[in-house]
């Protein structure tokens, strides 16, 4: 069957969620789709608490936040369709989805992108053994399906992805033998790795891992440190003896979506691998196209938030349900809470791409003239 | 394997047990949790061969992305254990390669 609405979003992760309140707030037609049989996209398995101000979340566990924008999303009256996958998008505004092994079409007036990012892999000698896994699978596996992937783990990568799974593999009942980071220092945040130290799991600076070993599964990992160039020192090769190895060696946005409806992109390795090019409030190269969250560059929850709202404001006002001028109102007051998430040095750096991402599409868009 | 206990999270809440079958072996898994979840507290890790070197692969992403953690499920192959949930009586067995339709049915 063909469906019909306003605006139709695919994920319904925080930055899908926020956008859907938003229009629908404005009293906009919404539907939101997911693969998953829960909402809340990646923050349904973060039982950690988050950082950020109060607006922001900060102090809330990851979990609940999400709990909580489901609910406002429910009463504003957003339609939700879980276990349902958008497997393509196609002209004329068409979006082809499969729910119950049937697949029905969605026309929609405006169309948000907000599919998150997926985990990168590392390949190594040994890295299709079963227990090399990526360390959001291992989060899965302890906070959604209550069992261990493993007893001893051994987590590459020392950004937040990696020093908060490790934390919660420990709260699991697990052992982590170690964190390896290429890096001569910590990636993530000095809070989680505090928590880590404290219960006297090691640190690798400056290594890396070079093989998986095990008959049929991992039963050891080799590790060494690592010169200039990342290149392994011979000679200072360590074994240790461990049945899991998690992969957090970043993420990468999901820009199957994007590319399926050629939206022009742009390739900025520090906000993770090609993002859709998009005006400061989130418009893709396609005007019936807007992206939002992760897929338009790795950031973290609150940040997916905003950019969720302003991608909101941005389609209600092109559906005319708001005022240009309360649009400019409202999308001032989010970049104002935006500007406060990128500071300091991780937010710079970020902020500083996604300038480049802007000037990006404002020079494609001076091309097509 | 499983995480009775938790500091955030609380006691593992009761369920009730269905059984299932995997290559032969019965092994009792909780009512509504996933394929992967059952094998992996029964300390399963082997879930499919890989089509030409028949080498072993497990779990590694557990949200339904990458399909390395395929099996022939009640005689379907290719099904994806992390993301199916289990049912009283599911034949479950490692798949090899690409799998036949109707094995283990
Ligand atoms: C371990 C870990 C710890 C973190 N800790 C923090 C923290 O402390 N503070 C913080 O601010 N952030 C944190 N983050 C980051 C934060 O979770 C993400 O930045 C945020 O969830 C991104 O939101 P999103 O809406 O863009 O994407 P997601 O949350 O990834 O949601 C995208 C959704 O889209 C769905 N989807 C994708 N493609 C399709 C399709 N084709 N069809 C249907 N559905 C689809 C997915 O299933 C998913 O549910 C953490 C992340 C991880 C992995
Ligand atoms: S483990 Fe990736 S699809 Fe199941």
């Amino acid at each position: 069957m063909t469906y019909q609405t306003q605006v139709a979003i695919i994920g319904a992760g925080p930055a899908g969620l926020s956008a859907a309140l938003e229009v629908a707030k404005q009293g906009g037609k919404v539907m939101v789709f997911d693969e998953n049989d829960r909402a809340g996209g990646q923050l349904f398995k973060q039982i950690h608490k988050f950082f950020g101000s109060g607006h922001h979340g900060a102090g809330v566990r990851g979990i609940r936040l999400g709990q909580q924008l489901l609910e406002q999303c429910i009463q504003s009256g957003v339609e939700i369709c879980l276990s349902t996958v958008v497997f393509g998008i196609f002209p004329g505004n068409e979006l082809g989805i499969v729910k119950d092994g049937r697949s029905h079409t969605v026309k929609a007036d405006k169309i948000l992108i907000a599919a998150g990012a997926g985990e990168k892999p590392l390949a190594f000698p040994g890295w299709d053994l079963p227990g090399v896994m990526g360390a959001g699978a291992a989060q899965t596996m302890v906070n959604i399906n209550r069992v261990r992937p493993g007893n001893r783990i051994l987590t590459i990568g020392s950004g937040n992805v990696g020093l908060v799974v490790s934390y919660q593999l420990l709260q699991a009942g697990a052992s982590v033998a170690g964190i390896v980071e290429g890096l001569p220092k910590i990636n993530g945040y000095a809070v989680h790795a505090n928590k880590l130290m404290r219960q006297g799991v090691p640190v690798y600076l400056s290594h890396t891992v070079i093989e998986a070993r095990g008959d049929g599964q991992v039963e050891e990992a080799v590790i060494a440190e690592v010169g200039p160039g990342f290149v392994p020192i011979e000679g200072t090769e360590q074994t240790l003896s461990v049945d899991t190895i998690c992969l957090a060696v970043g993420l990468t946005p999901s820009v199957e979506l994007p590319r399926m409806a050629e939206l022009a992109m742009v390739h900025l390795p520090k906000m993770g691998g090609y993002i859709p090019l998009h005006d400061s409030h989130m418009r893709s190269s396609n005007p019936d196209i807007y992206v939002a969250g992760d897929v338009a560059g790795i950031e973290e929850a609150s940040t997916a938030m905003e950019e969720g709202k302003l991608a909101g404001v941005s389609m209600a006002e092109a559906l005319g349900l708001v005022s240009a001028q309360r649009a400019r109102e409202l999308a001032g007051e989010i970049e104002e809470r935006i500007g406060e998430l990128r500071i300091g040095s991780h937010g710079d750096a970020r902020r500083m791409a996604k300038e480049e991402i802007v000037r990006g599409y404002e020079a494609w868009l001076a091309k097509q003239k | 394997m499983r995480v009775e206990k938790h500091p955030v999270l609380g006691d593992l809440p009761e369920a009730k047990l269905v059984t299932i079958t995997v290559d032969g072996r019965r092994i009792q898994a909780r009512e509504g949790e996933v394929i992967a979840a059952a094998l992996s507290a029964a300390g399963i890790r082997a879930f499919r061969k890989t089509p030409i070197h028949h080498k072993p692969r497990g779990l590694f992403c557990a949200i339904g992305r990458c399909t390395d953690c395929a099996m022939t499920v009640d005689g379907v192959p290719n099904v994806r254990t992390c993301v199916t949930r289990v049912r009283e009586g599911m034949e479950i067995e490692t798949q090899d390669g690409l799998g036949k339709w109707g094995e283990g049915k």
